[in-house]
């Protein structure tokens, strides 16, 4: 036990408050990339998050809180994907990459503009990566009242848009409105990834709600039970990330931690992995969570 | 504006634009555009970690670059998962590249400034020996396309009758995906990772919304990445603002206007595009 967790890793602050902020983002992620993965967005996904970014350091440079800067970046993003991608998956994908285009250009700008300001270009590596440790304590109401919005309105939704996800003409024939519970789905997904890239980088929220998803999905049979499977992998994986990044301080090269982002997705992809490896019985579906937490020892 | 080391600028960013041109309008007909913003991401991590290495950041631009397209390509799906099964897998590659990255930079003494070139490019500023490379590339790059011209467009277009022909979608997309990767690594140092993927994807969208004919789409995607880079490098000359600024919203501007072209004469568009789009 000693060596897993190194003496003062739970009386750290920092520590609890990534612990308690990535429990939150694991599981929003876990429960909202099902359906992600269901109606293969995952591209949307990925970019809402770099476009939420882009609007947040906009917001910083215009002097306005950042949260309604990638809030409204997130929302707008979600709204004009939706709005000028045809139905078919081919062109949401052509849409959403020129969207992504756009805002990455966008990011440019901001940075640049933001570097005359500021003098550093520490910036556009925090977008891309950020860090779990150094979340400020008042962004975690923020992060979690995000979370259970997000999770709210995809609970609501959740029928409609699993009939959306699977078939869209028969929800179509049924009288949905498909192309308004894509709107409304992606608004969630917006507010969830988005506040996630901005407290733990774009890469790290992208693995927490597509890897997680992707393993539960190839091994449970019902959504309702590939939720839960998969918010809990996305939570151990988060969990012993952290607590591995915190023990790599004392590995090689001396006294310079390795990134939680890169624990986190090791871990997911491993147990995403085992998931092709185990044989095709009717096991309960326990085996990622066991894969993932042997695996680093 | 057109002094000595501006040409080496002028003629290497239309190497790339035609580069992306070509390799975007195959990119955005077989939906593989997050893989076309996946690799030059993951190659943009190769290079931090070649760097770290202390060798040459080609190394680890192709590395990362050909690495990731083969994974995805190998795991990808086949028939009628095929999307949604690419789109899973181009994620986790994605994230496991730049988890590396992370990694790599974050063990690496690298100044925030050449990861920020990485990311959006240092196109003023390209020396003569920078030039030769990257036409020579893009010469490779663009056989390749020609030589597999047929195949790549009938599974693009039509699945079903390539696998019963024998061609199969699955090694196509392997094959495009290589391609993909060997245009990124050289491109990516030059251009940055975030520019590439705005000029594969803006032009070709734009091009496929405006005319049906392959080979038609094909030569206006090239046209239209040609002009967006040559007005964005004319306009960030002047203003001093990031390249990358310019050419992600004048590509974006273009497929708003070929969109907009499209729902102004509807019935043109309506029957051949079917045709390719399947």
């Amino acid at each position: 036990m000693h060596y897993l967790f190194e003496p003062g890793l739970f009386s750290s602050g920092p520590v609890k408050t990534a612990l308690l902020v990535g429990a939150v983002v694991a599981i929003t992620s876990g429960v909202i990339g099902v359906f992600t993965v269901l109606r293969g967005q995952s591209f949307a996904g990925h970019s809402l998050a770099d476009v939420a970014t882009t609007g947040g350091s906009g917001a910083f440079l215009i002097g306005v809180n950042q949260f309604w800067g990638f809030l409204a970046a997130g929302v707008a993003a979600a709204a004009v994907m939706e709005g000028i991608g045809v139905q078919r998956r081919r062109g949401r994908d052509v849409a959403t990459g020129v969207v992504l285009g756009a805002a990455l250009g966008a990011a440019a700008l901001f940075l640049y503009l933001g570097t005359l300001k500021t003098a550093t270009t520490g910036a556009s590596f925090t977008v891309l990566f950020g860090s779990i440790f150094v979340i400020s304590p008042d962004t975690v109401p923020a992060l979690i009242a995000s979370g259970v919005v997000a999770l709210l309105v995809v609970a609501v939704l959740a029928r409609v848009l699993l009939l959306t996800s699977v078939s869209p003409d028969l929800a179509r024939a049924r009288g949905v409105n498909v192309r308004l519970v894509g709107i409304a789905y992606l608004a969630a997904l917006a507010v969830s990834v988005s506040l996630a890239a901005v407290a733990i980088g774009a890469v790290l929220s992208t693995a927490l709600l597509i890897g997680p998803s992707a393993t539960a999905l190839r091994i449970t049979k019902t959504p309702a039970r590939a939720m839960a499977v998969s918010a809990l992998a996305g939570l151990v994986a988060t969990w012993l990330g952290i607590v591995l990044a915190y023990d790599s301080y004392y590995w090689p090269p001396h006294g310079r931690g390795w990134p939680v982002s890169f624990f986190v997705v090791a871990l997911v992809l491993i147990g995403y992995l085992l998931s092709y490896v185990r044989p095709r019985t009717r096991r309960a579906p326990r085996s990622p969570h066991e894969g993932v937490e042997c695996s680093p020892a | 504006m057109f002094s000595g080391l501006m040409m080496n600028t002028w003629i290497t960013a239309s190497i790339v634009a035609v580069i992306a041109g070509m390799t975007g309008f195959f990119a955005v007909l077989r939906g593989q555009t997050f893989a076309a913003h996946a690799i030059p991401n993951g190659a943009f991590a190769g290079a931090a970690g070649a760097s770290l290495l202390g060798i040459n950041v080609i190394w680890g631009l192709l590395v990362f670059a050909t690495g990731g397209a083969l994974a995805i390509g190998a795991l990808g799906g086949e028939g009628r998962d095929r999307r949604s099964r690419n789109d899973v897998v181009t994620a986790l590659a994605l994230v496991l590249m730049l988890g590396l990255g992370a990694l790599f930079i974050s063990l690496g003494s690298q100044y925030a400034e050449e990861t920020y070139a990485d990311l959006f490019g240092e196109v003023f500023g390209i020396s003569q020996g920078e030039v030769l490379p990257i036409a020579g590339l893009g010469i490779v790059a663009a056989a390749a396309i020609a030589v597999a011209f047929r195949p790549l467009m009938l599974t693009s277009a039509l699945p079903e009758v390539a696998e019963a022909r024998g061609v199969s979608t699955r090694t196509a997309d392997l094959y495009f995906l290589v391609v993909m990767a060997l245009a990124t690594s050289m491109t990516v140092p030059v251009v940055g990772a975030l520019l590439m993927f705005s000029l594969m994807i803006g032009p070709a969208a734009a091009a496929r919304s405006v005319t049906a004919r392959p080979g038609t789409a094909l030569a206006l995607s090239v046209v239209i990445a040609l002009a967006t880079v040559w007005l964005s490098i004319a306009l960030s000359y002047q203003t001093n603002w990031p390249l990358g600024f310019f050419v992600g919203t004048i590509g974006a501007a273009f497929y708003l206007v070929g969109q907009a072209a499209r729902a102004v004469a509807p019935r043109r568009a309506a029957v051949p595009d079917r045709a390719i789009a399947g």
